[in-house]
């Protein structure tokens, strides 16, 4: 039998991110997928990054993870999201080239030290006693390993509905993983039913460009990686359409024929992702909805229409796709779909991933209840980097809410669970201010470095970018100069009397570089990006450091550690609904416990006085 | 979770006292004293006996089922004759079942755990069970009602609905959502500021009734303080003499005056004094008197006195009955002017009290106070451009945190729920 420390199943966002990391830390890596060929491919929209998403990549990159770098190699058409809000919200996206995406990321694993892939199919997770110690293929052969993770997507019990028809499957043409999801049934762990939707694919040939707007590319591009430089790939721009009135009036005729208003789907729907449908029955008022016309690729036909996902028969969408301006011949490539999985309740993971009730098992990605590559991406790399710690028998490594969006996004789904398919968003991040993605790397770089999953090459470029920021930070902070003296480079300010430092008077608007230089020359020596992201942290400054108090608090509630086993039924005075809530939470300390959905301040009371109560006892 | 008991009614004797009983054991222990029970929300009387037949006492027994009760548990409260030897022969029988004693406070705690009230209502019931006067019946029950909950939740909303129109255009930029939603959310900012400002306008007013208004009386030595106070009491509260500073501690007594709670203060009388002892007692009254809501100056035309008369402040010349002249003057010796005093001190009080708002602790307006600072340098960035939501948007955030501490908490899936309820997304 082959051995592996770490064996992840699934070769999707979750799984290339996890295995990478893996590997990445010296273990010794199997990725096992049904098919090599399907390792990174993207499935839905062909575009990485956005708001929030954005974010993600680059704190995966800032690890020294892979997702940005291949986006940045593949992209073509990069544009900065909030380009005109503040710096805290601003978030990179970009198209990419769905074939130069695969094959970079393809080659990148193929090419990676300590990772083997293996092609096949788990059929079953192979058990000693209750501990998973390895895998099981379709073929016979068994894998062992110190630690599985399992990033099977919507492959669990999935079904595909087109119209009244549905089959089972996972993406179109893979077959649905059965066997395994027995075994997970076998675990008794908490799952639900969830549903995405694709729209159907056009031939861009068929589509007649002229007089549809436009949507460019950035002129200057802004990439994911903190190591990139360029985009390579030519840049390009989608087309917008709209839908009108016969568009709806045609879906709205065929509603009963939607798989999804057919009664035939009972998964819940991401509601910030609604289908055509869901957008015509739901906002009835609405005479016309966007459609963007993306292309898959610089060498591909394809073009992803974004705004119109359904579950309408095939023939009902090449009507109502034809009804829209430009689209009068279109071709249909490949219909639209909704696509129905099983997820596990992420509530019965650890802050790690792994499962609670189930050692050397670890959930990564759409499986966990979350939709997205960059949400699953990040979930394979805190998967990857603690199946290793348990490999070597180091204590799991926690991401915090106050140091970033994985953080935040890890800490939503173990306390809170999932309603719908989670997706990040800026304003889930209370620490929105401080999280941002210019400083990814200066909130997580270092850390990465501890927990040996950061090359030196980077290490090394982070250092150097560190230095600069940090002695032009000191160099404007040093010395405090009167309102007079900052008056007189032009800087409009209050008289009165306050000394400031020219770091406090960068955050007054409309201060540039070139006026405070009159107070301290040698900033100017310093490179363009180091300057603007001094900026921006003096901007945010005074918000940053009352916020520190939310964090001294958070942290203070993370001190107090609950114990493992912990009995809430004993209690007395605790509601009987917040006691199974806390039951099937366990959470780990009181600061998680204060988030889960519908704590109360009086409840805490009376779990920590019985924590209290004891540490007494054992005292 | 434990079934609980206690006497809800005060200790001692009395015609008629209350047992109550919450938790999912409440109608089997009652069960196990007096029988069958009725259904919820009818009253029959029944023999409660001990375990071994003796009978206890005949009672009047009411039922309430979850979640129709005080606690939101199931309830069952015994009325029993109010006598301390039935009433210690109950709690013991009582304990005997699988039930124990409640701690202080704790079916308002249930209350609290099972949302039946809100943390400012269980302030309320405090307010309302200490209530001595007609005016802090009137404000407690107002604040039971969750009157100020409401009002919070009315609030809360709105700033929910400008902070979602915020978030919207940042975490759907590229999406067909409004691009400047600025005049919006400032209509929305402004309209919840303006209601604050107001309630911590009314927030003196209300901790007066709740606390007590002060009145002091104030004078040269010998004026006549200490007899007005006495008059006005009705009793000898202070020692009254002929020598000039015998009040030297300040003498408070507590009245009710057309409603509303006051404490009439006696205070040492006003002069220049070697003594320490007079002089410390002089120095009390002026702080003390400066900080009162209102002055009753017993002073001669044109005297002067080291307190300042503020607006509303009564001031009378001393010793009505040893003059002729015909400057406004009362006695406490003859009871001249002394009903016209008490009806001018009432209007007074009873027209700041009309301003009383909702919010009554200190708690309240800590929190509102900082909400409204928090709301206007919003307001202030929103004015600004796009360029400074997310910074609005944080402080916005403090804000409704703030409000949600006098009551409860925020979620940042109302603010989600917010957004999807009214903008089409999904590109």
């Amino acid at each position: 039998m082959k051995h592996f420390d770490v064996v992840v199943i699934g070769g999707g966002h979750a799984g290339t991110e996890a295995a990478h990391v893996s590997a990445r830390m010296g273990a010794s890596t199997a990725l096992v997928t049904m098919k090599v060929s399907g390792i990174g491919v993207m499935s839905c929209n062909p575009a990485i990054g956005g708001l929030g998403k954005g974010h993600l990549v680059r704190e995966i990159d800032a690890m020294d993870g892979i997702m940005g770098r291949v986006a940045d190699v593949s992209g073509i058409q990069f544009r900065l999201l909030n380009r005109r809000k503040g710096p805290a919200v601003q978030g990179p996206r970009t198209q990419s080239d769905r074939a130069v995406y695969q094959e970079t990321m393809l080659k990148m694993m193929q090419t990676t030290q300590n990772l083997t892939i293996v092609e096949g199919e788990v059929v079953d997770l192979f058990m000693k006693g209750d501990v998973v110690s390895g895998v099981c293929l379709a073929d016979g052969s068994e894998i062992s390993a110190e630690a599985v993770i399992l990033t099977t997507g919507t492959f669990l019990r999935g079904t595909i509905h087109i119209g009244d028809k549905s089959y089972s499957g996972g993406r179109m043409g893979d077959d649905a993983s059965v066997p395994l999801a027995d075994r997970i049934d076998g675990f008794g762990l908490p799952t639900g039913r969830l549903k995405t939707g694709t729209p159907p694919r056009l031939d861009s040939r068929t589509i007649n460009w002229d007089g549809l707007d436009r949507q460019e590319a950035d002129d200057d591009p802004s990439l994911f990686s903190f190591l990139s430089s360029t985009a390579p790939l030519r840049q390009i721009s989608c087309g917008i359409t709209h839908t009108n009135s016969r568009t709806h009036d045609i879906i709205r005729e065929n509603l009963d024929r939607s798989a999804m208003y057919g009664g035939h789907i009972e998964g819940v729907g991401p509601r910030y992702c609604p289908s055509i449908e869901d957008k015509i029955v739901r906002f009835a008022d609405k005479e016309s909805h966007q459609v963007f016309l993306e292309p898959e690729g610089l060498n591909d036909h394809t073009i992803y229409p974004n705004g119109i996902s359904t579950s309408l028969p095939a023939e009902i969408q090449v009507d109502y796709v034809q009804s829209m301006t430009g689209l009068e011949q279109a071709k249909i490539l490949q219909p639209g779909y909704a696509i129905e999985y099983d997820y596990v309740d992420p509530r019965a993971l650890n802050a790690d991933l792994s499962v609670r009730d189930v050692p050397g098992l670890f959930l990564a990605g759409q499986i966990n209840g979350t939709t997205g590559y960059e949400e699953a991406a990040a979930q394979g790399l805190v998967a990857g980097l603690n199946a290793v710690r348990r490999v070597k028998g180091v204590e799991p490594v926690h991401f915090r809410r106050d140091q970033s969006y994985i953080g935040v996004m890890i800490d939503d789904l173990t306390t809170r669970g999932v309603a719908e398919p989670y997706r990040m968003f800026t304003s889930r991040a209370e620490f929105r201010l401080s999280l941002r993605a210019d400083n990814a790397d200066q909130r997580l770089t270092e850390f990465g470095r501890d927990l040996g999953c950061v090359s030196d090459r980077r290490m090394s470029s982070y250092a150097r970018k560190n230095e600069q920021l940090t002695s032009m930070r000191d160099l404007l902070s040093e010395t405090e100069f009167t309102p007079k003296q900052i008056a007189a480079q032009g800087i409009r300010i209050n008289q009165d009397g306050t000394k400031r430092t020219p770091f406090q008077v960068l955050a007054f608007p409309n201060v540039t570089f070139e006026q405070l230089a009159g107070l301290v020359p040698d900033i100017l020596e310093f490179p363009q990006p180091i300057q603007e992201q001094v900026a921006r942290d003096a901007l945010y400054a005074n918000y940053i450091a009352r916020q520190q108090k939310d964090v001294e608090r958070l942290r203070k509630d993370e001190l107090l550690k609950i114990p493992v086993g912990f009995d809430y039924t004993a209690i007395s005075g605790l509601s009987a609904e917040l006691q199974s809530k806390l039951e099937r939470v366990q959470p780990a300390d009181l600061a998680q416990a204060a988030r889960i959905d519908g704590m109360t301040p009086a409840a805490l009371a009376l779990v920590l006085g019985r924590i209290r109560f004891l540490e007494k006892m054992s005292a | 979770m434990d079934t609980i008991f206690a006497l809800a009614t005060a200790q001692g004797r009395a015609g008629v006292a209350v047992i109550r009983i919450s938790g999912p054991e409440a109608k089997s222990c009652a069960e196990q004293l007096c029988g069958s029970l009725p259904g919820a929300r009818q009253a029959v009387v029944r023999i409660l006996r001990d375990d071994v037949g003796e009978t206890l006492d005949q009672a009047l027994i009411l039922v309430f089922d979850t979640p129709a009760s005080f606690t939101g548990e199931d309830v069952v409260e015994f009325h029993l004759h109010g006598s301390i030897a039935i009433i210690s022969a109950v709690l013991r029988e009582l304990g005997k079942c699988n039930a124990r004693m409640a701690e202080p406070g704790e079916f308002t705690r249930r209350a609290l755990e099972n949302n039946k009230m809100d943390l400012a209502q269980v302030e309320g019931l405090g307010d309302l069970i200490e209530a001595e006067t007609e005016a802090q019946r009137q404000q407690a029950l107002r604040t039971v009602s969750g009157e100020l909950g409401q009002r919070i939740e009315t609030w809360r909303s709105q700033l929910i609905r400008a902070a979602a129109l915020i978030e919207v255009t940042i975490d759907f930029a590229d999406e067909e959502v409004p691009v400047d939603v600025t005049p919006e959310v400032q209509s929305l900012l402004s309209a919840v500021e303006k209601d604050i400002s107001n309630q911590l306008n009314g927030f003196s007013a209300a901790e007066r009734i709740r606390t007590g208004f002060e009145v002091a009386i104030v004078g040269a030595p010998n004026a006549g303080k200490s007899t007005l106070l006495n008059a006005l009491a009705r009793r000898d509260a202070a020692i009254t003499s002929e020598v000039a500073g015998t009040t030297r501690d300040i003498i408070e007594v507590r009245m009710d005056l057309g409603g509303l709670p006051v404490t009439l203060l006696d205070t040492a009388g006003l002069r220049d004094s070697g003594d320490e002892i007079e002089a410390e007692g002089i120095a009390r009254a002026i702080s003390r008197a400066s900080a009162a809501q209102l002055r009753i100056f017993l002073a001669e035309p044109g005297e002067h006195l080291s307190v300042p008369v503020s607006k509303g402040d009564i001031v009378l010349a001393p010793k009505a009955d040893q003059r002729n002249d015909d400057v406004p003057a009362i006695s406490g010796l003859t009871g001249h002017g002394v009903d016209e005093l008490v009806s001018s001190v009432t209007a007074t009080l009873s027209e700041r009290a009309r301003n009383a708002g909702l919010l009554t602790h200190e708690r309240h307006r800590a929190a509102m106070t900082k909400a409204l600072s928090t709301l206007s340098s919003a307001s202030a960035l929103v004015g600004v451009g796009p360029e400074h939501y997310d910074i609005a948007a944080e402080e916005m955030r403090v804000a409704i945190r703030s409000l949600e501490a006098v009551v409860g908490r925020v979620d940042v899936e109302n603010l989600l729920d917010e957004i999807f309820s009214s903008f089409c997304l999904g590109k």
